[in-house]
């Protein structure tokens, strides 16, 4: 290993940067996600769940708003670090009552004793078993009795038992369960004369419990963490468990607590938000004992479920423990929805019950009128026979007056004419629904090769929504696009370089690194453009070859990639595999990699890269991560040359600004082309530039970083205050062109839906010019189609444009039925428009007065595209058409930013991508693949609409049917007379 | 270097794809998940409408024409009685005369045959407005004592003819039995008696399962209240034709009960002499009492009803067929034709 131990080998200055380095270097990667909203702002607006940093598509400005502020004490918890019983008398001391939950968790409803009565009263929560349990308790009464005791009880009591007996099956599951859980053991430190990390088995663990995790552990319960193995205090955890993603998340220790072990006497309170159920915020702070207050966020805790991966330790203090975890906050069910035909349908029942009583008052009445005309024959009519002369002494027999008896009469009516009231028909319902359901889940169709994901549906009550969609609104990254990034050109000094082929098998040995004996090469291979390529390999001193190895550097080091070796069965050859949470960062190291620019080791302090076969070492001497504010990352690097640089990459508009254009002016005209060209691609662009920094600058830059990353206040503001003053007068390199590729038959599916007379909107979080190009390339939008683009940044431009925009429709309109008359079939030669929007106009039009007229020119729109959206204004825009149209809505997307729109639409689709479980959990279907929306609306909406109707109507049929029946029969033999 | 953490992503491509395989979450074909079942949703083409109309009308038009004529063939003979059988000075309070039990109740009716009736002719008695379907009257019976002399004491659904008021039990209990009716006729033609055979007027299956031969009356008609005919206690209850008769409830208020059959011919205006004895309380309700001497054909009794449902509905199914015949003839249009659907149509509407 060819390392430089240190950057400035004079003694002055800097400290040495070495395996260890100074936590404040690395603090601003806690900052990431920190300064999470406080919980009840999180609790109600879902856009504050957090989602990866993603270049160019996530607005994350409002999570980093919030600054850093004390939690008022009555919505704090305490926790006194390594004193639980500590924790549970601080509890109490704040009059918070019953201090915080032991970790054992119970999922289960029901103890033996309090299954009967639970279980029972869990069931008669149903409108329809009361009514059965009412019209049974009629027929017990002797003068009612129409169908005889036992047999009215009989089907009820059948019901009941067998859900009693299914819930019990299902509750002794999780019983098994949940014991297993409570009984895994962690080791958890011992009390204070002994200090002593001893296996402790989940269930004892409590609040302020020091954890220790090895590598591979779950986690027992939330924890922050302490210390690590590693000495910067990073550990990786796998949150598979928790949200599906299956990239390594790095989560920091504090550097405060880093150093001292909690065996030579840790103390310190934490002092932390509440349990909520924001799995991507927490927020808190540590009082050390000296007083000390420490900020801690999101990036220091471990969630209950996430293992430990690639850290041989890590020690944390349990914060939430049970039921209090974040995991277990978010295990609830899906939300209810109300399927349409189901609102119909009570609303015809109650039409029915309306017609059930006057059926029984008319039956009751002419029983009055008769028996009052015949009052006095009563007694010797041999059919009526009013008195009971049996028994010794005169009485009437079943009969109390007229009054008593029209009463008994209606109420026998009921009895008679119950299932006039289709209850019944509730259960069958769901019966049909749960096959639905199979049919669905077991439709080969349906089913995703790729992920191995069968659909799911989640929610049971609204299958037959699906055959009434109107509107889609689908998101794009990971819906309609793959989210998986591929590299496809570069322009590097104002040459693009887009001639790449597939790598062929041959070529692969190019790629590997020799590690002693052993080969190491990525994992992903990517096509390379071999004019680049010989540029790299032979261009060695000119002014192409330097930017073209500058730019590639930048792209092996400007980024927060972790790289793993991966074992094959093949002992000379390993795999790299790089894990990181942006996939374009992901596919850009790929890039490097393949071009010979292999990262292969990073820890915090340095990374390790191989370039063209030379192992070097760079010193990472600070990272400013991306934030959506700037749109650009950077880094600052040591290289072995004893140079310092500074690398950024970001997004182009944001790039252009802080690139010197006083040099170069050629070269950043042609990358301007190019960029163009590859946005008109669909590709995703991002702006290398770098600039080497001078001894000074870099003093500045390092003293003013430390004082940022140390304040207490505002850290995340100042940071990036620091990071925008260095990152200034850039050189450019060049640009990277990503291909976002669309998911498998996405454009057929987008037709079909179109013939369908489906509307298709798309939401994204994408700048206009990449949702615009997506568009082309998934057919939504044509050449043919006029485009309407709205793009304002005042209220009053908004309605301007609006209104012009308004003006544009109605003209075409107006010039469309000529156009018509001509064909037969609608809409062919019609001029259809497409609306585009960005999120700022949104901004301006949403909850204002300018509503109505969006609604008015996209509803005139066949196509919608909405850009730059963040996830509150999806839902915004979702709401906007469903609560103005009385068609159904559906929302498809596969990310945390979409989970507000899921749960806004009628019916909510969540993809199960590469973005995690969130919108998944929130969604009433999931699926793996945005074509499925055809068979699944086209086919299996359709046909669980129609044969869900028919079974209605036929059931309303048959009830009137039989009723009626019956009711003509009491009138026919009145009327006889 | 990192090789410790490798170690523990130690599981590579090749073992990889084969748990995937077996891991495979992939639905197991079958016809029935993916709903591939052989269905048969027969399209209603003209042919098909027509030629089931037409079936329809061919079919049913003979079978009422046959049973109309059937019908025409059965001689019936109806006479009400119950308001010409109290005697002329006792007409104002009726229910005195029926009530008092020293009244002579005697009555003699002449009849005249219209038509020519073959035996065995049918006598029924019919009783109007009596609701022997009413809720009270239908459920105070007790089958199970009808049919084992074991279960006499079960008398609890009999209400209020269960028991006398000594508490012992009325066999056969309840409201039915008690209300027996009780008018008897009898017949002459020509100064010569016409014998009735009450033999067999009753069901077999009654007789034999739900009336036990081992169940005699005990304790009927003996409480203050007589509802009707008293039975002879010595005869079992599945030898007493006219309560099985009785007991077999009839549905509408209006209702005819079989009383016997008459096995001579009686020739055409003839003259036949009906002597009956008029026991039966209808007056206490207004009800009607008609005797009804009727021929059968294989259609049953005069019933015209059939006949003309019959006709009507055949009628209606040829008149239909050959409407939808003319109209396919005179306005075709083609199967499918998607121009037609609503939304379409409209577009159509708008451009015009």
């Amino acid at each position: 290993m060819a390392a430089n131990l240190g950057l400035f080998s004079d003694p002055s200055p800097p400290p040495p940067i070495s395996g260890h380095v100074p936590s404040s270097r690395r603090r601003p990667s806690h900052d990431r996600i920190s300064f999470a909203p406080d919980s009840s702002h999180s609790a109600s607006s879902p856009s504050a769940l957090g989602v990866p940093a993603r270049h160019g598509s996530r607005a994350e400005s409002e999570r980093l708003a919030a600054s850093q502020r004390d939690l008022p004490d009555e919505d704090a918890r305490l926790v006194v670090v390594g004193d639980a019983p500590g924790t549970a008398e601080a509890a109490a001391r704040l009059g918070l009552g019953v201090g915080p939950a032991g970790n054992a968790v119970r999922t289960g409803k029901y103890s033996v004793l309090s299954f009967l009565p639970r279980n029972l009263f869990e069931q008669f929560r149903r409108v329809a078993y009361v009514y059965f349990l009412v019209i049974a308790v009629l027929n017990q009464l002797p003068q009612l009795a129409v169908f005889g005791r036992g047999a009215s009880l009989l089907p009820l009591a059948f019901v009941l038992f067998v859900t009693a007996l299914k819930d019990a099956y299902e509750d002794f599951r999780r019983h098994r369960s949940d014991r297993l859980e409570n009984n895994r053991s962690s080791l958890v430190l011992g009390p204070s004369p002994l200090p002593r990390f001893l296996p402790k088995p989940w269930k004892r663990i409590r609040v302020g419990d020091v954890v220790k995790l090895l590598a591979d552990d779950p986690a027992p319960a939330d924890m922050v963490l302490l210390s690590t193995s590693d000495p910067t205090g990073v550990a990786y955890v796998r949150t598979t468990n928790l949200d599906g993603e299956s990239n390594l998340k790095s989560r920091y220790a504090k550097q405060e607590t880093l150093a001292r072990t909690p065996e030579d006497g840790f103390a310190g309170v934490i002092r932390c938000e509440r349990p909520n159920r924001n799995i991507y915020g927490f927020h808190a702070n540590l009082e050390l004992r000296g007083g000390r207050r420490v900020s801690l966020g999101p990036s220091n805790i471990v969630l209950r479920g996430c293992e430990l991966k690639n850290t041989a330790w890590a020690v944390g203090v349990v914060v939430y423990a049970g039921k209090d975890t974040k995991v277990m906050l978010n295990s609830s069910g899906a939300p209810s929805k109300r399927s349409r035909l189901e609102t119909r349908m009570n609303r015809e029942t109650l039409f029915l019950s309306v017609f059930l009583l006057a059926m029984c008052l008319i039956v009751c009445t002419l029983n009055g009128i008769w028996l009052v005309v015949h009052q006095n024959e009563l007694e010797l009519m041999q059919f009526f026979r009013k008195r009971d002369y049996s028994g010794g002494d005169e009485k009437n027999y079943n009969y109390y007056g007229i009054a008593m008896t029209v009463f008994i009469i209606f109420l026998m009516a009921v009895i008679v004419f119950q299932i006039m009231i289709p209850i019944s028909l509730y259960i069958s319902m769901e019966l049909v629904r749960l096959g639905q359901a199979y049919f669905m889940t077991r439709d080969t169709n349906l089913y995703d090769e790729s992920s191995n994901l069968r659909f799911q549906c989640r929610a049971l009550n609204i299958n037959e929504d699906l055959g009434q969609i109107k509107y889609i609104f689908s998101d794009k990254t990971g819906t309609l696009t793959e989210n998986k990034m591929e590299f496809q050109c570069a322009t590097v000094g104002g040459v693009d370089y887009s001639g790449g082929k597939a790598p062929s098998p041959i070529e692969t040995g190019f790629y590997s690194i020799v590690v002693g004996d052993q080969f190491w090469r990525p994992k992903m291979l990517v096509k390379t453009d071999p004019e680049l390529a010989k540029l790299l390999r032979n261009g060695g001193e000119t002014e192409e070859g330097k930017c073209a190895r500058e730019f590639f550097l930048a792209l092996a080091a400007c980024n927060t990639i972790v790289p793993l070796i991966l074992e094959t069965p093949d002992p000379k050859q390993k795999l790299i595999d790089y894990q990181g949470e942006s996939p374009d960062e992901q596919a850009l190291v790929y890039a490097a990699a393949a071009y010979g620019f292999v990262l292969v080791e990073r820890t915090s302090g340095y990374i390790v890269i191989d370039v063209l076969g030379d192992r070097q070492r760079f010193d990472v001497l600070g990272l400013h991560e991306f934030d959506s504010d700037r749109k650009r990352m950077s880094v600052i690097i040591g290289c072995p040359d004893k140079t310092v640089k500074l690398y950024v990459k970001g997004a182009d508009n944001s790039m252009f600004g802080v690139i010197d254009k006083s040099i170069n002016l050629d070269i950043i005209r042609a990358t301007e082309t190019h960029l163009h060209n590859y946005s008109s691609l669909g590709l995703r662009t991002l702006v290398v530039g770098t600039r080497k920094l001078s001894r000074t600058e870099f003093e500045e830059w390092q003293s003013a970083y430390e004082k940022a990353s140390t304040a207490l206040l505002g850290r995340a503001g100042l940071l990036r205050t620091v990071a925008t003053d260095i990152e200034r007068n850039l050189h450019i390199l060049g640009a990277t062109g990503i291909e976002d590729k669309l998911q498998k038959g996405v454009p057929e599916a987008i037709e079909s839906l179109r013939q369908a007379g489906i509307k298709v909107w798309v939401l994204t979080g994408d700048k206009q010019e990449t949702a615009i190009s997506i568009g082309y390339s998934c057919k939504l939008l044509t050449r043919e189609m006029t485009q309407i683009i709205i793009n304002s940044y005042s209220r009053e431009a908004c309605r301007k444009s609006l209104e012009d925009a308004m003006a544009m429709c109605n003209k075409l309109t107006e010039l469309s039925p000529m156009a018509q008359s001509s064909t037969t079939a609608a809409g062919s030669g019609r001029i259809r428009l497409a609306l585009i929007i960005d999120g700022n106009s949104l901004v301006y039009i949403l909850e204002t007065d300018l509503q109505e007229e969006l609604f008015g020119i996209a509803s005139k729109c066949d196509v919608v595209l909405c850009c730059r959206v963040a996830p509150l204004q999806k839902a915004g825009i979702v709401a906007l058409v469903k609560h103005r149209t009385d068609d159904m809505t559906l929302a498809i997307g596969d990310g945390a930013n979409d989970v507000s729109m899921i749960q806004m639409a009628d019916v909510g689709i969540g993809i199960s991508g590469q973005e995690g479980r969130q919108a998944v959990m929130a969604s009433d279907f999931s699926m793996g693949q945005f074509r499925f929306l055809v068979p699944l609306l086209l086919v299996h909406g359709h046909w669980n609409y129609q044969r869900m109707g028919y079974m209605i109507l036929y059931n309303f049929y048959k009830n009137a049917a039989f009723v009626l029946v019956l009711f003509w029969y009491m009138q026919l033999v009145h009327e006889d007379k | 270097m990192n090789s410790k953490a490798g170690s523990t992503f130690g599981s590579d491509g090749a073992t990889d794809s084969s748990a995937a395989r077996r891991n495979s979450k992939k639905p197991k074909y079958s016809k029935f998940t993916q709903q591939e079942l052989p269905a048969c949703k027969p399209l209603l083409t003209p042919g098909i409408v027509i030629s089931t109309f037409a079936l329809i009308g061919i079919i049913f038009i003979p079978i009422g024409l046959a049973s109309l004529s059937a019908s025409e063939h059965v001689v019936e003979l109806v006479d009400r009685y119950d308001a010409d059988c109290v005697p002329q000075h006792l007409r104002d309070d009726k229910l005195a005369f029926i009530q008092n039990s020293q009244t002579n109740k005697t009555c003699t009716r002449r009849l005249i045959v219209p038509k020519q009736m073959s035996s065995p002719i049918q006598v029924y008695y019919q009783l109007d407005n009596f609701y022997q379907n009413h809720r009270r009257y239908v459920k105070s019976r007790s089958d199970k004592q009808l049919k084992s002399k074991s279960s006499e004491r079960e008398t609890k659904t009999c209400e209020p003819e269960g028991t006398t008021g000594d508490g012992l039990a009325i066999v056969p209990c309840g409201l039915i039995a008690w209300s027996l009716f009780n008018d008897t006729y009898s017949f002459s033609a020509n100064s010569k008696s016409l014998q009735v055979n009450k033999k067999d007027i009753a069901w077999q299956s009654d007789k034999k399962h739900k009336f036990g031969s081992d169940v005699y009356p005990k304790n009927f008609q003996s409480g203050g209240l007589i509802g009707g005919a008293s039975l002879n206690a010595s005869i079992p209850l599945s030898e007493q034709e006219d309560l099985i008769v009785w007991m077999r409830t009839a549905a509408l208020p209006t209702f005819r009960k079989l009383y016997g059959r008459i096995e001579v011919d009686l020739e055409a205006n003839e003259e036949i002499t009906v002597v009956i004895q008029n026991n039966y309380n209808t007056y206490s309700f207004g009800g009607k009492k008609k005797l009804v001497l009727s021929t059968t054909s294989w259609i049953g009794g005069k019933n015209n009803f059939l006949g003309v449902a019959y006709l009507t509905v055949g009628g209606l199914c040829l008149f239909l067929a050959m409407g939808f015949i003319l109209l396919y003839v005179f306005k075709p249009r083609t199967l499918g034709d998607p121009s037609y659907l609503s939304w379409n149509r409209n577009a159509a509407g708008y451009s015009n």
